[in-house]
């Protein structure tokens, strides 16, 4: 499993070395740059910014130093905010963000794997189409509609919670609902249908014949092969939370490292984009590869490849 | 073992249907027999012929919808297992009666190891300690002659072959000591050679334990080497029963006698294999008269309409074939139907 392991994160190098070099230079090919402004800056004045930020050599030599600092663990300083590096500013923003993952990982879990199984048990009923239907609501609604929804309802009709920040339990509910619910439908489903393939089996019937109650068939014979497809879509949503985490922390006001993200396209802050797109892809090889260790220990079959195709 | 007059299960006038798009199919319809305690009875058909329904609705084991228990009665000991309770079935099913499938590969729960699967009906039904469990379900794989059974017990099911893991199957039903097996095609997925060391396995333990067995089979060698009685079924329905020597010898239905004469191994080498003309029929449309009519080479007018049911000829020998009744028609075999012909097909 060591080797498994290691085997894959050497496979992660190469892209994201990949990740980093297209990043970098397609940032820099779009127009505009760091430091345009409404207001004209004298051309003095720009040139020693570009000086004091290492653009004006060629874009080749910015590469390599780029890339040598980078692996020393040194993203650069932030084009659009003086003083603070890149570095820094993953270290506050991160935590926040991962917090909220975290939450809304496991609000969509706890939702969607419960409404999946329960409308498996009994398909094409009731208990299948209700759940199901606000699955598709959920997948249907966007965390830009839910998120205001939300604050609408419980913030300021009921006034029961707060609409913005990151303080308190209270600031953390309704921003990992909103986060959360769309995966939340989306596991809903994968687990119903994990579910019904696997109630289909033959050695369902042989655990109903050995005498075993319902429960007792769903959770010890059934569950574990049924829930396959979202243990292996756990890693990619961990991974698309926290990237797709802007919205929700944009609406709520929270500072994190989605909103960085998004602020940094727009500012063309270089280092900033670069910085959490290289994250972004570390998460996400990192992610995948726990939902694959995962799957392989609910799976006695799957063995840690160490060839090609690792599942 | 405990013989009385009461046979151990007594089934009567099952009907199983199943309620799909295209109409009702009549999987079962209205078949009776009994099984006396120790003994092994023999169903036998062809495919779609009703046979593993008819068991799995002994078990209650129907998936409902679509399928249906449209009427008849399944007494056990006493109890009918069609009606009685959930909870109470459940105290009887895996225990008393237990079942052994017909595809070994996909019928043991491959995210489970053997062991706990073994254990699961001792922890249930007999309220054993684990530690107990589990000595007993290392015995029990040593029973069915698995080797290194203590560590064995801790692999999953992949990690057995085919016939290994009937053999788990086989511990598995026999772990409680039930009075009766279902066993329901047990060997049809194995290969020949393994085929015959199940079935001496279970003839072995049936006659260690005094379980009686209802053993379902389209292969007429392997019906007459292990079953006391037999049951022949066509198209849901009984076509004939009695003791499986008489059966065999002395048919008393066209179609058990097609059956016998398509026995590969009672024909000459060389010959062209006799085969029956055309399809079993359609049961999801009405069926009037002798469902085997259609294609029996003795039938008449009155075989179409009248309804055939089972009817005594002689003692514990009946059939349902209206021109035996009246005594229009003898069956004669043709050939001879070899107690150890193997791969004779329904």
């Amino acid at each position: 499993m060591l080797k498994f392991i290691i085997k894959r994160f050497a496979a992660a190098i190469p892209v994201l070395l990949v990740v980093t070099t297209l990043t970098f230079f397609l940032v820099r090919i779009a127009p505009g740059g760091p430091f345009d402004t409404e207001k004209a800056v004298s051309a003095e004045v720009m040139q020693a910014l570009k000086r004091r930020y290492n653009l004006d050599q060629p874009v080749y030599v910015q590469y390599f130093d780029y890339m040598k600092n980078a692996i020393q663990g040194d993203l650069g300083p932030s084009f659009k905010y003086p003083g603070r590096t890149v570095t820094e500013m993953v270290k506050t923003g991160l935590p926040v963000t991962f917090e909220l993952g975290v939450y809304a990982m496991i609000w969509a879990l706890l939702i969607g794997v419960t409404a999946g199984v329960v409308a498996s048990l009994r398909p094409n009923t009731a208990q299948d189409y209700v759940p199901m239907t606000m699955s598709m609501i959920g997948i249907c609604l966007p965390s830009v509609l839910l998120g205001p929804l939300l604050v609408l309802v419980f913030g300021l009709w009921f006034e029961w919670l707060p609409v913005s920040g990151w303080d308190s339990w209270q600031h953390k509910i309704l921003p990992s609902l909103t986060l959360g619910s769309g995966y939340a439908a989306y596991i809903a489903r994968l687990s119903r249908g994990g579910m019904l393939e696997i109630l289909s089996q033959d050695f369902i019937r042989t655990a109903r014949a050995k005498g075993l109650s319902n429960t007792a068939v769903v959770f010890k014979h059934a569950m574990r092969g049924g829930l396959g497809p979202v243990i292996s879509f756990i890693g990619p949503a961990i991974a698309g939370l926290l990237s797709g985490s802007f919205v929700t922390e944009t609406v709520f006001q929270i500072q994190g490292i989605g909103r960085f993200y998004v602020q940094a396209a727009f500012n063309r802050d270089y280092t900033m984009i670069l910085g959490t797109t290289v994250l972004f892809s570390v998460m996400i090889v990192f992610f995948n590869l726990l939902s694959d260790i995962m799957a392989v220990w609910a799976n006695p079959r799957l063995k840690f490849e160490t060839s090609k195709g690792a599942r | 073992m405990t013989t009385s007059n009461t046979p151990l299960l007594k089934v009567d006038d099952l009907r199983t249907y199943f309620h799909t798009r295209n109409g009702v199919v009549k999987a079962v319809d209205g078949i009776s027999f009994h099984v006396n305690r120790g003994e092994t009875l023999g169903i036998v058909g062809e495919s779609g012929s009703g046979k593993s329904v008819s068991s799995y609705t002994l078990m209650r084991l129907i998936p409902t919808p679509p399928g249906r228990i449209e009427s008849g009665s399944a007494v056990f000991d006493g109890m009918d297992l069609l009606k009685m309770p959930e909870k109470d079935l459940r105290k009887v099913r895996g225990n008393r009666v237990t079942m052994i499938f017909q595809d070994p590969m996909t019928c043991l729960n491959p995210y489970l190891r053997v062991g706990e699967q073994l254990m699961e009906p001792l922890l249930i039904h007999k309220g054993l300690s684990r530690d107990d469990a589990r000595k007993r379900a290392i015995r029990a794989l040593e029973e069915v002659g698995i080797q290194g059974a203590a560590s064995r017990v801790n692999h999953y099911p992949h990690e057995f072959s085919g016939g290994m893991r009937q053999r788990v199957m086989i511990a598995m039903a026999l772990i409680t000591e039930p009075e009766l097996l279902i066993a329901d095609e047990p060997t049809t997925a194995l290969d020949v050679t393994v085929q015959a060391q199940i079935l001496d396995l279970i003839k072995k333990l049936q006659r260690e334990k005094g379980t009686a067995v209802v053993f379902i089979t389209h292969d007429l060698g392997v019906i007459s080497g292990m079953a006391d009685r037999v049951l022949v079924m066509y198209a849901g329905r009984a076509v004939e029963t009695g003791v499986t020597r008489d059966v065999f010898y002395h048919p008393q239905h066209p179609y058990t006698q097609a059956l016998i004469d398509s026995i590969p191994a009672s024909h000459a080498p060389g010959e062209e294999l006799f085969t029956i003309k055309g399809l079993p029929p359609d049961v999801s449309k009405p069926l009037p008269g002798c469902a085997f009519s259609l294609r029996c080479l003795h039938a008449e007018e009155a075989c179409r309409s009248t309804d055939a049911r089972i009817h005594e000829l002689s003692a514990g020998h009946g059939s349902s074939c209206l021109r035996v009744h009246q005594g229009s028609l003898k069956v004669i075999t043709h050939r001879v139907a070899h107690a150890s012909g193997q791969g004779a097909h329904a």
